[in-house]
């Protein structure tokens, strides 16, 4: 159990910058540059940037979505490339994705019990009754009631799709929850809600969660660290405490400074 | 607040359903097809039991009887055959061909664009180089080469038109595939161990089903018409089988002498031809959701208003913007339903008031209908009055409610690379704003263009003219459509949400160059956000909407410190705010506790 949940090695990815059948190099975009993290087990780690810092792809990397073109990933102890030729159930089984746009993350012509039988089917390999009994317990957790399996996503609302797709990343009993702003996408209200979730959640499945944001106030309030991102580096590293009371790096600051506020001092 | 959108899905789910029979049934068009395929299909599944004369016996004594001879209802042919008799047994084989030849195209063009769509790249390239080449011939020759390298015969030429129509399926599927496969819900079938067989036919397929369906339809007369075509020329049915292309074929030497046995052939592929293209038509259109939700219908220039509305005085003295119960909403098959009601609104000269609401609780609409810009059908005003000093808006006749568009009240929206034309220089698109209520030279209006780009902040903007939407930034996007706002020097602006696509940092800035503005011209500003913290930055005033309705007005620094409305608290309540940390959430805990049921949005 000393083993970090996620662990990343020089971590680079570059788009384009291939030569093309003339020999001309194409433009090349460095969307990660050598980043090296740490997720510890039980931990919240929130990566801050804004759009274009590339904290996406960082999670998509880390998730197998997105091929890194150099570096490591170790995860829960392994390597996670070593992990992914053994085939998806392994890696499914480690290390969970929330997708930002939870609408688009259904797919629209499936009821949402079709969508959450397919990890409990494929990654857990539970039989017909098992797979019901649990199908309940996850809607339970997400505080959903129990007549949503026969609908269809889009008749619900977009608080209502991030807790079903939170069930599904639940549904394939990992320890660790990659969430690319789970609630940017939601307005205030409910936004709080699943946020009450996240954390209830956490503390009962014993989760690690890395959380993607550009929402600092929503950052400060769930994470334990935080990772500030800027055109594909990681500028700065630091307890959430101290990285809202002192920023050290000066995109930190005018981040910070940026940040609308209801009370102003 | 989620609770009456459950109740209603049930019923409209239903109503959906019912609302694509009978959108289908209302194109008269694609209904008299139907009901012409499905009498020509009855007919054609009754011809063994129907008490005919053997299409292949020849009779030579009665060659070439008229139509309506005794006995034959339609005539006999040229070796005295029933026309009636082959023109059913005809058809029904040319139906089965030509379906055939439908559905194996289909099966396996769809396969190959399904497959070159989800993988991409090489495979891609290789699948779809291989279509293009047997798109290179023209279709008819291409079918003649197979049918003569297999030799003539039915089958082979069902082979012939399957393998010619197969590009058709497989260009249109991959289209579609292509957007479907980058899509997140793809993604997250693959996180939940789906290996890619899987994710294509129980993720992708299903949603390109449509497509397959609307192409199948839309070729089915085509293919009927290439079965015919090859059977005339002698390659498909062989004699004595009947079947159209060879009756046509065999009758054409006859076509002065007894028109009647090309004719009669003829007429039958017209009419199938024709009825399965209306109907494939239909169904497209019943299919394609763009068509159905109404966007080829295009919306009038102004807002439908109704003309029993009351009267209402405008509000505070001296105010640039008053709006009187204000009740807009949307006209749809179950009657009226209000987004917005009875909104009363006042906006002084040089003040800011910020519209402050979740999503769906009518904010925008509220914004759009200031000037009559809910798109109607399906928008509709019922009730209240819009004051712009003391002109009633909705008064007004339709040229000066345009006229006052841009002149008097302007409007900035969420996204600029929407609003931006993408084909057109930022400069050129922010001219035409001043050339729509000023006249002057083009070069004086170019000069103009220049300044109020530079007033807002793009740094050299006379190059910068020069360029279009996608070269600039957000942040820069949005100044131009600042920058097109205040062409005409409008006495109001609406902005809505027009921070709301930018990062932290440009939002800073942009609501700076916003406020800065707003003083310097004593411009009235109406903005409408979801952000507190944006509110607090910028508003004089806030107003804060709930389901259509306003329930709290007053001055911001009031209203944020001690709301008086329970929803407001509530909602200041879940607004995380920095320097909180991690006791946010245990602040927030009790407002969802109580009630169960609502902690079920």
């Amino acid at each position: 159990m000393s083993e970090a949940a996620i662990r990343t090695q020089g971590l680079s990815k570059t788009f384009g910058g291939r030569r093309t059948l003339l020999g001309r190099t194409r433009h090349e975009i460095r969307a990660v540059k050598d980043v090296s993290l740490e997720l510890r087990r039980g931990e919240t780690l929130a990566v801050v940037g804004e759009s274009g810092s590339g904290k996406s792809t960082l999670a998509r990397m880390l998730v197998g979505l997105e091929e890194p073109t150099s570096g490591r990933i170790r995860i829960g102890g392994r390597d996670a490339m070593e992990m992914r030729r053994e085939g998806p159930r392994a890696f499914g089984r480690m290390i969970q994705y929330v997708f930002q746009d939870p609408v688009a993350s259904l797919n629209p012509r499936k009821s949402i019990g079709q969508i959450l039988d397919a990890p409990l089917q494929i990654l857990c390999r539970y039989d017909h009754s098992g797979r019901r009994e649990r199908i309940q317990e996850l809607l339970d957790a997400v505080q959903m009631p129990g007549d949503t399996l026969s609908r269809y996503p889009h008749e619900f609302s977009g608080g209502q799709a991030q807790r079903i797709a939170i069930a599904r990343a639940l549904a394939a009993e990992a320890e660790i929850m990659v969430l690319d702003e789970p609630v940017s996408a939601l307005d205030v209200s409910v936004q709080a809600q699943v946020l009450l979730l996240l954390r209830d959640l956490k503390r009962r499945f014993a989760l690690s969660y890395l959380v993607i944001s550009h929402d600092l106030a929503v950052v400060e309030a769930i994470s334990d660290r935080v990772a500030v991102m800027h055109f594909g580096d990681i500028v700065e590293e630091a307890p959430a405490g101290r990285l809202f009371a002192d920023p050290q790096h000066d995109y930190t600051r005018k981040l910070l400074a940026s940040a609308p506020r209801i009370r102003k001092e | 607040m989620s609770v009456p959108v459950e109740l209603q899905v049930e019923p409209a789910g239903i109503s959906a359903r019912l609302s694509s029979w009978r959108l289908l049934m209302n194109n008269r068009l694609a209904a008299a097809g139907l009901v012409a395929l499905v009498l020509i299909g009855m007919a054609m599944l009754l011809v063994p039991v129907l008490p005919l004369a053997d299409p292949d016996v020849t009779a030579p004594a009665d060659r070439l009887k008229p139509v309506l001879a005794a006995g034959h209802p339609l005539g006999t042919d040229q070796l005295g055959r029933d026309m009636l008799s082959r023109l059913l047994w005809g058809a029904r084989v040319s139906v089965a061909v030509g379906f055939a030849a439908t559905l194996i195209a289909a099966v396996i063009g769809s396969a190959i664009g399904l497959v070159a769509g989800y993988a991409g790249g090489r495979t891609d390239n290789l699948m779809m180089r291989g279509i293009d080449m047997l798109m290179a011939f023209p279709y008819i020759l291409l079918a003649l080469a197979i049918v003569a390298a297999l030799g003539p015969g039915l089958m082979n030429a069902l082979y012939a038109i399957a393998v010619v129509n197969i590009p058709f399926f497989a260009r249109n599927v991959r289209g579609v595939t292509l957007g479907l496969a980058r899509r997140e819900f793809v993604d997250a079938a693959r996180l939940s161990g789906k290996g890619h067989l899987a994710v294509l036919a129980t993720e992708v397929l299903p949603n390109v089903l449509p497509v397959i369906v609307i192409t199948m339809s839309t070729t089915a007369g085509w293919m009927i018409l290439e079965t015919a075509g090859l059977s005339f020329l002698g390659l498909g049915a062989q004699p004595p089988q009947a079947d159209l292309g060879s009756m046509l074929g065999e009758g054409r030497a006859q076509l002065f002498t007894a028109p009647h046995v090309s004719i009669v052939p003829g007429l039958m592929i017209f009419l199938l031809v024709i009825s399965l293209n209306v109907l494939g038509d239909g169904i497209r259109d019943v299919l394609d959701p763009r068509l159905r939700s109404g966007a080829l219908a295009r919306p009038g220039p102004v807002t439908d208003i109704a003309a029993d509305r009351g009267s209402f005085e405008p509000g505070a003295r001296g105010s640039a913007l008053s709006i009187r119960n204000l009740e807009t909403g949307f006209l749809s098959a179950g009657g009226f339903v209000p987004a917005v009601r009875s909104v009363s609104l006042d906006l002084a000269p040089g003040e800011c008031l910020g519209l402050i609401g979740e999503s769906g609780s009518g904010k925008s609409v509220t914004a759009l209908s200031v000037m009559g810009l809910v798109a109607s059908p399906p928008g509709f005003i019922r009730d209240g009055a819009i004051y712009l000093g003391d002109e009633d808006v909705l008064a007004m006749s339709q040229t000066r409610l345009i006229a006052s568009r841009g002149s008097r009240v302007a409007y900035i929206f969420q996204d600029p690379l929407t609003s931006l034309h993408p084909m057109y220089p930022i400069g050129r698109q922010v001219e035409e704003a001043i050339g729509a209520h000023q006249r002057m030279g083009r070069g004086e209006r170019r000069e103009k263009a220049v300044a109020l780009l530079e007033k807002v902040g793009i740094p050299d903007a006379r190059d910068r003219a020069a360029h279009y939407p996608h070269q600039l930034s957000g942040g820069q996007r949005q100044r131009v459509g600042i920058a097109m706002a205040l062409a005409n020097d409008p006495d109001i602006i609406i902005a809505d949400e027009p921070t709301t696509a930018l990062d932290v940092t440009v939002q800073a800035r942009i609501l700076e160059l916003l406020r800065d503005l707003q003083r310097e011209r004593n411009l009235a500003l109406l903005f409408i956000t979801h952000d507190f913290g944006v509110v607090a930055e910028i508003c004089d005033r806030v107003a804060v909407m709930r389901d259509g309705e306003i329930v709290e007005t007053g001055p911001t620094g009031k209203v944020l410190a001690s709301p008086q409305h329970a929803y407001t608290r509530r909602l200041i309540a879940c607004v995380p705010e920095l320097g909180l940390g991690d006791t946010f959430l245990d602040r927030i805990e009790h407002l969802f506790k109580q009630p169960k049921a609502e902690a079920q949005t």
